[in-house]
């Protein structure tokens, strides 16, 4: 007889991709279908909430297909269906719900409601087991915050964003510079062929918290681009790219390595859309070696977007550790973790 | 034919098990709750008062639109995922032809509608032709002004649904009195068991591409076809 297998069935629906994959044993990616709208939301300059629910509707059962035939396994073979039940986009959650919702019905099985950010810490699940305690940055479009975990399927939010997100701030000015949404990438990559002669200003940096700002840092950004323009002057791109990277980075690591301090713990996850930055991760990298005891746990490039298969990762957590829901589950858009006390 | 029928399309939520035209179990709920929480524990419910396995139906109705964006995609997509994952056939019906479906073998143009704010209605014209609906003029997003244009000339019009008290004045001003009439109150809902009695009757869809039918643009993209032509783009979704 074969060992048993965990298969997690997972769906992902909370933003702008609609995705389902297949997870064997927590760490093992049997599939990942991920139909991205990009090209879509492009047309808007940012995600609009109809249009995103619109398009996954009609990307669902395609993907759900996808996904246990790329696997090469039947309903009959999964364990449990884990599905994101927030943060994020109402309408666009509740399509990945619903669906969820008939497969756990339909094929009597349990029903794992996972949290998206969740989702993003254990896309890292991937390279190598989680280690704890372990302090995961998880940095995204929505979503900058710094997360303690003390075991297994805790999750204790040490510090946040007061406004925008980091990945928000990119697509803000990335549409000052003329950057087709969505920027991140297109600034990393111009960051590195400039150099930081702004000296933008580094929110919070000294303040005694964890939490995060970069409204301050967006405006400035702004002010500049428009002074210079209305005094008939040119700013090189590269240049205000680099000045901007430098600041988010420059505030990410120091506070992170303040929290290393305040929180010793094994392992760092760096994790969320904008962990794909390469400034970032290099930089990191570097802080790290600072810290003896803590290794340094980054989710692979191409899981850092929104995907299944994280969700697969975090649910089988969950799952493990009994977390279900019934029928009445429903999306919880803010959905947060709990502070620390 | 074994038949589960689902109408989340507006407030009222409303889903049954139909055998061969006859009824087998029904629910109906028409309390302002997410239909996402209501939902599945009704299905749930159904099978169980049924003793019927889900493995057991042959066909899924469902209400395809218009009414409300999210109601409706809470519907369709428990509808398409349980043919999808069932292996089974999926058949959508007219929202609006719910309503008018429980006033067959009325004389006159049955108009269903349903509020869509600001004076504006999602309404249709129906029919009776021995017993069966056909649709006289397509459901469509329209405003209250242009509707009643619309029906200058038909000579007897009976309008259907809980939203006509919102518009009972209005229509009574804008059109002859004595030409219109308002469907009792006993008709005000949607009934899945009428939805699925429409849907034995139609055939059935391919599941992956079936979607809600909204009649409306979302606002972003009506604001960008101002500009662009509907085919000057990359295809919006991609497998990555
Ligand atoms: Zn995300």
């Amino acid at each position: 007889m074969n060992k048993q297998r965990d298969l997690i069935l997972a769906f992902e629906s909370s933003c702008d991709e609609t995705s389902v994959s297949v997870i064997e044993d927590g760490n093992k990616i049997l599939s990942n279908i991920v139909a991205t709208q990009i090209n879509s939301h492009k047309r808007f300059g940012g995600v609009v909430p109809e249009v995103a629910s619109r398009h996954h509707i009609e990307q669902i059962t395609l993907c759900l297909e996808d996904a246990l035939n790329q696997a090469g396994v039947g309903y009959e073979d999964l364990s449990a269906v884990a599905v994101t039940y927030g943060p994020g986009l109402v309408g666009a959650l509740l399509v990945g719900i619903s669906a969820a919702k008939v497969v756990a019905f339909t094929h009597n099985l349990p029903l794992i409601p996972v949290n998206h950010m969740a989702g993003h810490i254990y896309a890292a699940r991937f390279v190598k087991p989680l280690v704890f305690p372990a302090l995961a940055l998880l940095v995204s479009g929505g979503h900058t915050e710094l997360v303690y975990l003390a075991a297994p399927n805790s999750y204790e939010i040490i510090g946040e964003t007061r406004d925008d997100a980091a990945g928000e701030a990119y697509d803000k000015i990335g549409r000052v510079l003329g950057i087709n949404y969505p920027a991140g990438k297109e600034i990393d990559r111009l960051a590195h062929l400039g150099k930081d002669v702004f000296s933008f200003p580094r929110a919070m940096i000294n303040e005694n918290n964890f939490d995060f700002s970069f409204s301050g840092l967006k405006s400035a950004f702004i002010n500049t681009v428009h002074h210079a323009d209305q005094v008939g002057e040119k700013l090189d791109h590269k240049d205000l790219a680099a000045s901007f990277q430098q600041s988010v980075v420059d505030v990410l690591a120091e506070k992170t390595v303040n929290a290393l301090k305040k929180y010793p713990v094994k392992q760092l996850i760096l994790a969320g859309g904008v962990a794909a930055n390469s400034g970032l991760r290099e930089r990191i990298e570097r802080e790290l070696k600072k810290f003896d005891n803590v290794s340094l746990l980054m989710a692979p490039l191409k899981l850092c977007g929104d995907n299944a298969a994280m969700i697969g990762a975090a649910g089988h957590v969950a799952w493990k550790a009994g977390v279900r829901a019934d029928m009445s589950l429903n999306a919880d858009p803010s959905l947060e973790f709990s502070w620390i006390k | 034919m074994k038949v589960l029928a689902i109408d989340t399309s507006n407030q009222p939520l409303s889903v049954a098990l139909l055998e061969d035209e006859q009824l087998l179990a029904t629910m109906t709920t028409n309390i302002s709750k997410n239909h996402s929480v209501t939902l599945m524990p009704l299905i749930e419910e159904l099978f169980k008062q049924t003793k019927m396995q889900p493995q057991g139906i042959d066909r899924i109705v469902v209400a395809q639109g218009p009414g409300s964006y999210t109601g409706l995609r809470i519907g369709v997509t428990t509808a398409k995922t349980l043919a999808c994952t069932l292996k089974k056939e999926l058949v959508g019906v007219s929202s609006l032809e719910v309503l008018a479906g429980a006033l067959a073998h009325t004389e006159g143009l049955l108009v269903p509608l349903f509020n869509a704010r600001r004076n504006n209605v999602f309404a249709g014209g129906y029919r009776d032709e021995k017993g069966k609906l056909v649709q006289v003029f397509a459901d469509q997003h329209i405003g209250l002004d242009k509707l009643c244009e619309l029906l200058k000339v038909y000579p007897k019009v009976i309008f259907v649904g809980n939203d006509c008290t919102t518009f009972k004045k209005q229509l009574l001003e804008k059109m002859e009195p004595e030409r219109i009439f308002f469907a009792s109150q006993n008709f005000a809902y949607p009934q899945a068991y009428i939805l699925g009695l429409i849907g034995e009757g139609k055939v059935a869809v391919e599941v992956n591409s079936f979607v809600p039918h909204y009649l409306r643009l979302t606002q972003a993209e009506a604001q960008w076809l101002k500009n662009h032509r509907e085919t000057d783009h990359e295809p919006y979704v991609e497998k990555i």
